[in-house]
């Protein structure tokens, strides 16, 4: 059985004005659809990547496996249980402890008042744990000093402080990893140091990541199954190597054929046209079809529903 | 050979403190002829955008040029003072940074800015600025340019937005333009918007573009030729297909090998991919206080020697040459 399993999820936020402005200028509620039917499934021990340009929903979708979210439709279950609707408290807790999360920015999310020991094992003290040596033990682990235990988070450098990130996300011993654009704030050999430590501590400790990434480059290195994300609704889904040497939906080529290339030597790219449309008015049909150089009539009277082929899930009705 | 827009020489930045003083830029060298894009690449705190700023000075105290020269066409420029140096800008240096919305007035209206600019820098009349803003915002790409050019900012996009402050870049038909990571805020389908952008304008003007970014893959698409920096020195420079697919500084190389692509095409297809690591430059780049002596990439350099902690190695000096490394990568052996 899967360990994360995603069913029909949606999450609606309500960007309205305030009640009176509505009134007065007589302006319906503006509802902005983040994430929209997204399925997927994340198998025990493997990483599951979520790419997709700003506005995408992939952060929401990972704040909504956490409980940091609550859907607004569809269920996360993890483990057969259903964070948000799960009454009793034991499981809920039991499960709860399983899930951590690391986030982009390293400097926001430690507090910059503690020192790194508390920090480390405030998710086992929370509980009521034994914290005896962990953040000494974990802080070796994640590739720093145990004396720095004892120090605060303004000592350390951008890559260092995402080490503290890591070790503190492993103090509850949990099985999924959720990290949100954990290297988008280093730079590239930090980024490589961070990345290769996440392997090494996923095979250590039988983790399961869901890694969400706007990096095409870095998804393809750590991912075994990837999931695209256009205006919250998941277009395609495959294994690095499928979606890489051949995608398949219009909007995974396009992305794909815009990422710079480090062999891409004066290449003359033909630039996408068009942007990400308004969430708040999505086309109708297809989001994707305003832009897409396949788009008929059927694409834009009907949402397409994510179909199996060729060994990857595409919404598409058009490709073959 | 015709000489070059923009030429540095040895420049060095200082930066006084109690602690002493800090040398974010030292003795950096290079040249950009018309209509050449330099990729200046390096990680946080290389120096690459202090050295940028050092050219169309706007380096904020305590932070001087201490030695170098900067000869922009022929005229040298490192020591203008106030109105000379403010005339200088915008008007033969356009610049454009990373967030597009901090480089917008948010109260004036774009076609205001621009045409505020053009009125600065040229001798033209008000409506003849205005007609030209609309013609800058056409040629940037921003459709129905003569509706949009008396909307804010705020009512563009992040992708739109990066596009004005180009054409606000480009409007007093500068002849150097320094973009200090345009496309680092941008998704990648409107970075390769911006990137394609810009290499047109590059090519059809023959304005000369230093491009500052840290994204390999930008700089490969778009450079000419690339200038890395390492702790405020010039680690290699040459034409960007040489120094990317065959990196002698030892620094460029390991940059190449922590991209996850690069690795991932050496180390093959197919069932190896989980297996496949990252190549690691050990340890971090150091703090400006507490430089190593020598060459300051010694203490993580695989090929470092006794000669490379004492003595900073060769420079690259007049512009030419490739690696300031005392043991360059012999590219004929490792073939």
């Amino acid at each position: 059985m899967a360990l994360v399993s995603v069913r029909h999820l949606t999450r609606i936020f309500d960007v309205s004005k305030p009640w009176l402005n509505r009134v007065i200028e007589r302006k319906p509620r503006a509802l902005l659809t983040a994430v929209s039917d997204v399925s997927f499934e994340i198998e025990e021990r493997s990483v599951y990547a979520l790419v997709g340009e700003s506005g995408s929903g992939k952060s929401t979708i990972g704040k909504m496996l956490v409980g940091l979210l609550g859907p607004s439709e569809g269920s996360v279950e993890i483990r057969g249980t259903d964070l948000a609707r799960e009454t009793d408290a034991v499981k809920v807790d039991a499960v709860r402890a399983d899930i951590q999360m690391i986030f982009q920015d390293p400097f926001a999310s430690l507090n910059p008042r503690w020192r790194v020991r508390d920090i480390i094992v405030e998710p086992v003290a929370a509980r009521g744990g034994d914290t005896k040596g962990l953040a000494e033990r974990l802080l070796e682990q994640v590739g720093l000093s145990a004396r720095d235990a004892g120090k605060f988070p303004h000592e350390f450098s951008g890559g260092q402080r995402q080490r503290i990130c890591i070790a503190r996300a492993l103090a509850s011993e949990p099985k999924l990893i959720v990290c949100d654009e954990p290297t988008s704030a280093l730079d590239v050999s930090v980024q490589a140091q961070v990345l290769n430590l996440m392997s090494d501590l996923k095979d250590e400790f039988g983790l399961t990541y869901l890694f969400i990434s706007h990096d095409l480059t870095v998804v393809q290195h750590m991912a075994d199954r990837i999931g695209v994300l256009y205006l919250g609704r998941l277009v395609e889904e495959a294994a690095p190597d499928d979606l890489f040497d051949d995608p398949k939906h219009p909007y995974t080529q396009m992305l794909l054929a815009a990422a710079p290339k480090l062999d891409g030597f004066g290449r003359e790219v033909t630039p996408p046209t068009g942007e990400i449309p308004d969430p708040i008015n999505p086309p109708p049909g297809c989001a994707y079809n305003p832009r897409c150089p396949l788009a008929q009539s059927i694409c834009r009277e009907k949402r397409p529903e994510l179909r199996d082929l060729r060994g990857a899930r595409v919404a598409c009705h058009m490709v073959e | 050979m015709t000489t070059p827009i923009l030429s540095i020489r040895d420049l060095t930045v200082d930066i006084p403190t109690r602690h002493g003083t800090l040398r974010p830029v030292d003795g950096v060298s290079y040249d950009i002829a018309a209509g050449e894009i330099l990729g200046v690449v390096g990680e946080s705190g290389a120096g690459k955008s202090m050295a940028g700023n050092a050219v169309i000075g706007l380096l904020s105290p305590p932070a001087h040029i201490s030695a170098g020269e900067i000869h922009l066409n022929g005229a040298r420029i490192d020591h203008l003072r106030g109105d000379r140096m403010r005339r200088l800008r915008g008007k033969q240096i356009g610049m454009v940074f990373q967030d597009p919305l901090t480089s917008l007035n948010p109260l004036l209206r774009i076609g205001d800015q621009l045409s505020e600019t053009m009125l600065v820098h040229l001798d033209i009349s008000q409506s003849e600025a205005r007609k030209r803003a609309i013609a800058a915002l056409d040629e940037v790409g921003i459709p129905g340019a003569s509706g949009r050019v008396d909307s804010y900012p705020h009512e563009f996009s992040g992708g739109m937005r990066q596009r004005v402050v180009i054409a606000l870049a480009l409007c007093a038909e500068p002849s150097l333009i320094i973009a200090d990571e345009p496309t680092t805020a941008l998704d990648v389908s409107v970075q390769a918007q911006i990137i394609a952008l810009l290499k047109r304008l590059c090519r059809e003007r023959g304005t000369a573009v230093m491009l500052i970014t840290h994204d390999m893959g930008v700089i490969a698409e778009a450079a000419d030729r690339v200038a890395v920096m390492y702790a405020g020195r010039l680690a290699e420079l040459g034409p960007v297909r040489d120094v990317l697919s065959a990196p002698l500084h030892p620094y460029t190389d390991g940059l190449m090998g922590s991209t996850p692509l690069a690795s991932r095409q050496k180390a093959g297809n197919g069932k190896d991919r989980g297996k496949a690591r990252l190549h690691q430059i050990p340890g971090a780049m150091p703090r400006l206080d507490a430089l190593p002596t020598g060459c300051a990439f010694h203490p993580r350099c695989p090929r470092a020697q006794d000669a490379c902690t004492v003595d900073p190695g060769p420079r690259i000096e007049d512009g030419q040459g490739r690696a300031a490394c005392f043991f360059p990568i012999d590219r004929a052996k490792v073939a």
